[in-house]
């Protein structure tokens, strides 16, 4: 087990490697750099001025050579600093964002799943029935309405016109803390949360419903009952923990859904995190944050996949790696 | 037999609803007893509903199938009328059963030991620990090496055979009265498969169980039933004791069973077969069921179904021909 965690840790790094080419490459053959919004956006400032700061950040050499000075820094653990929020550090820029695209990120897997799963179970119980067809019409809307398009609707009934949830940011007040914070902090997080969990939930309870029909037709199953084994045990023992084995693997995957939906979903809800750095940096040419936010979610997604598979192997007795 | 039954159906239909208004009649008008310490064949070819009856006594059909008609009494308690959570104190505790596939019978996710503890202990009070020294015990009296070590292990690790035996153990585990095996040896390897049933025939003496062993092969019978029903279209066209009805055999169907094994004494280039397939539930012809492949059809087997009719002692059978002195001797080969 040991040993399969530290190959698959090493596979990471040639992967990572080759994540890094391209976002490069692709970043700076964009047209543009971080200092040409600048000089449009202040005429009155000398062009010379903006070409010597580009001169001396060194964005005039070879984007191989670019890269070079870049993954040697990033190799001695030093992303460099940001072209355009004055030279603020680039980990010191992502540190205060990763926070709250994490606890985003958590409490929509959280809602998606006490959402899904008991329903999905539901569903799977009572097929055909009015919960069942309504739980399917959910889902078909979750997977076909865009975050988006989704998140605006929110926001106008939700937080608009019903007043019952902010629309945007983290808390009520900077500053704040304790309990009340924690309050706030939850409170702000409730559309986004739904927001960004709306097209995980819709496949989770197709998943779970679908799952838990299987199982529940099973052989096993059948054994279980012929046990005498009561309704409670066969469903939550015995067909629960099988059902759930294909969920655990489809999570791997869904770290990099809600990451990738986070981009968007945190610009709708103007929410402060890594998303709207994500974005803001592309838009401005800010190329160390766009590399090393790349990056991050590179290594966010690979160990979400790793966990799946360790989980995967500790639910079912039938994997084994070695 | 003056005996009180063990088992006693009468009359039983499971029919199942099918999507296009069709309705299978998988068991249709089955009655029979089963007495204590004997062990019953039930025989008959794929589809011709063995299984359903078996999953009836238990009462594990499944939508859409429902039992729509009968009785089941078992040792004088009338298992259909009784609420779900009573007929889980039945199941596993009066009546236990041991199915075909041991490939899939076991929970993959489950340890052996937990998958026969958990029985074990919800029909007898007993502790976590007493209910283990139990298991281990079983496994020992089923036959399996290393008992201790496999009740940490999963099924996955074990052979089919091996799973058959824990399934055998988990039957045996609350000492049921009745112990229906629906052909447990199909899905093994023939070397094994008269280990198995020698072992559920010692394990049926050495708990005074009774045994409905639910086979499609006639050399299983001679050698280890008492009693044999034969089964086709979902009713019983002949029954009777063993001896007696493999020697005057009185059925066309359990006939053609006879001609299709293999015998050692006779030289044949060929098996016979019966020719044709067993109707589809939903589609059985208008008179008797066996009538689209019966080498000895008349006019009056199409008209109506025959009713069963004593021949012999205990002897049964649900046949037209035997109204002219049997099946005719000349064919027969
Ligand atoms: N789940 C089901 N749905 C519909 N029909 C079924 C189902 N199970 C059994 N049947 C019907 O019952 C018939 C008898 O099946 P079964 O008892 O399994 O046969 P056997 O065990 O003798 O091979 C089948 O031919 C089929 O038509
Ligand atoms: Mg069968």
């Amino acid at each position: 087990m040991y040993q399969y965690i530290i190959r698959r840790t090493l596979v990471f790094i040639p992967m990572l490697f080759a994540l890094t080419v391209i976002v490069f490459t692709l970043a700076l053959l964009a047209p543009g750099d971080a200092f040409t919004g600048k000089s449009l956006a202040d005429p009155n400032v000398d062009p010379e001025v903006y070409e010597r700061q580009r001169e001396e950040a060194g964005l005039n050499d070879a984007i191989p050579v670019q890269y070079g000075r870049w993954i040697s820094n990033v190799a001695q653990g030093d992303f460099g600093k940001s072209l355009v929020f004055n030279g603020r550090s680039v980990s010191e820029l992502i540190e205060a964002r990763l926070a709250n695209t994490l606890y985003l990120g958590l409490f929509s897997l959280f809602i998606t799943l006490v959402v899904s799963i008991p329903i999905g179970i539901y569903s799977a119980k009572h097929p055909y029935s009015l919960l069942d067809y309504g739980a399917t019409g959910f889902g078909f809307l979750g997977l076909a309405i865009p975050n988006f398009f989704f998140g605006l609707i929110a926001i106008y009934v939700l937080a608009i016109q019903l007043d019952w949830f902010p629309a945007q940011g983290t808390l009520d007040e900077p500053g704040m803390t304790g309990i009340e914070a924690l309050k706030s902090r939850l409170h702000h997080m409730v559309l986004p949360g739904i927001t960004l969990g709306l097209a995980g939930t819709a496949t989770y309870m197709r998943y779970m419903r679908s799952e838990v029909l299987d199982v529940l037709g099973s052989d096993y199953i059948r054994t279980a009952r012929a046990k005498g084994m009561s309704d409670r045990n066969v469903l939550y023992k015995h067909t629960l923990r099988n059902a759930l084995i294909p969920i655990i693997t489809l999570m791997g995957f869904e770290i990099g859904m809600l990451l990738s939906g986070a981009v968007i979903t945190e610009q709708v809800f103007n929410y402060p995190g890594l998303g709207t750095l994500f974005l803001s940096s592309v838009v401005n040419r800010d190329f160390p944050v766009v590399m090393a936010i790349a990056m991050l979610l590179g290594i966010l997604i690979l160990v979400g996949n790793l966990l799946a598979d360790i989980f995967y192997s500790i639910i079912d007795p039938r994997i084994r790696y070695d | 037999m003056a005996e009180q039954p063990v088992l006693d159906i009468d009359k039983l239909k499971t029919y199942f609803y099918l999507d296009d208004e069709k309705v299978a009649k998988a068991v249709d008008d089955v009655s029979f007893s089963v007495y204590p310490g004997e062990t019953v064949a039930l025989v008959g070819e794929s589809g011709s509903g063995k299984s359903v009856t078996a999953l009836s006594i238990m009462q594990l059909i499944n939508k859409p199938g429902r039992i729509v008609e009968g009785t089941i009494v078992m040792n004088g308690k009338e298992l259909l009328q009784m609420k779900p959570k009573q007929m889980t104190k039945v199941r596993g505790n009066d009546i236990a059963m041991v199915f075909q596939e041991p490939m899939t019978a076991l929970n993959p996710v489950f340890t052996i030991g937990n998958q026969i503890t958990e029985m074990i202990r919800k029909h007898q009070k007993s502790s976590k620990n007493q209910a283990r020294e139990k298991a281990i015990e079983l496994l020992k009296t089923v036959g399996i090496p290393r008992a201790e070590d496999i009740m940490n292990e999963y099924p996955h690790q074990l052979s089919g055979g091996m799973r058959q035996r824990v399934m055998i153990a988990i039957a045996i585990s609350c000492e049921p009265a009745l112990l229906i095996a629906d052909e447990p040896t199909t899905a093994l390897d023939v070397t094994i498969q008269a280990q198995i049933l020698d072992l559920m025939a010692d394990m049926r003496d050495k708990y005074h169980m009774s045994l409905l062993l639910i086979t499609h092969d006639l050399g299983v019978v001679s050698e280890y039933a008492d009693r044999v029903m034969v089964m086709y279209g979902g009713q019983i066209v002949e029954e009777g004791p063993t001896k007696e009805l493999l020697r005057t055999t009185n059925h066309p169907y359990t006939k053609g069973l006879l001609n299709s094994l293999p015998n050692i004494d006779k030289h044949v280039d060929r098996l016979e077969t019966i020719k044709g397939t067993v109707p589809a539930a939903f589609n059985f012809p208008k008179g008797c069921r066996f009538s689209t492949r019966c080498p000895y059809v008349m006019d009056k087997c199409l008209e109506s179904n025959p009713e069963i009719t004593e021949v012999g002692p205990e002897h049964y059978v649900r046949c037209y021909l035997h109204e002219n002195g049997g099946i005719p001797n000349d064919e027969s080969r």
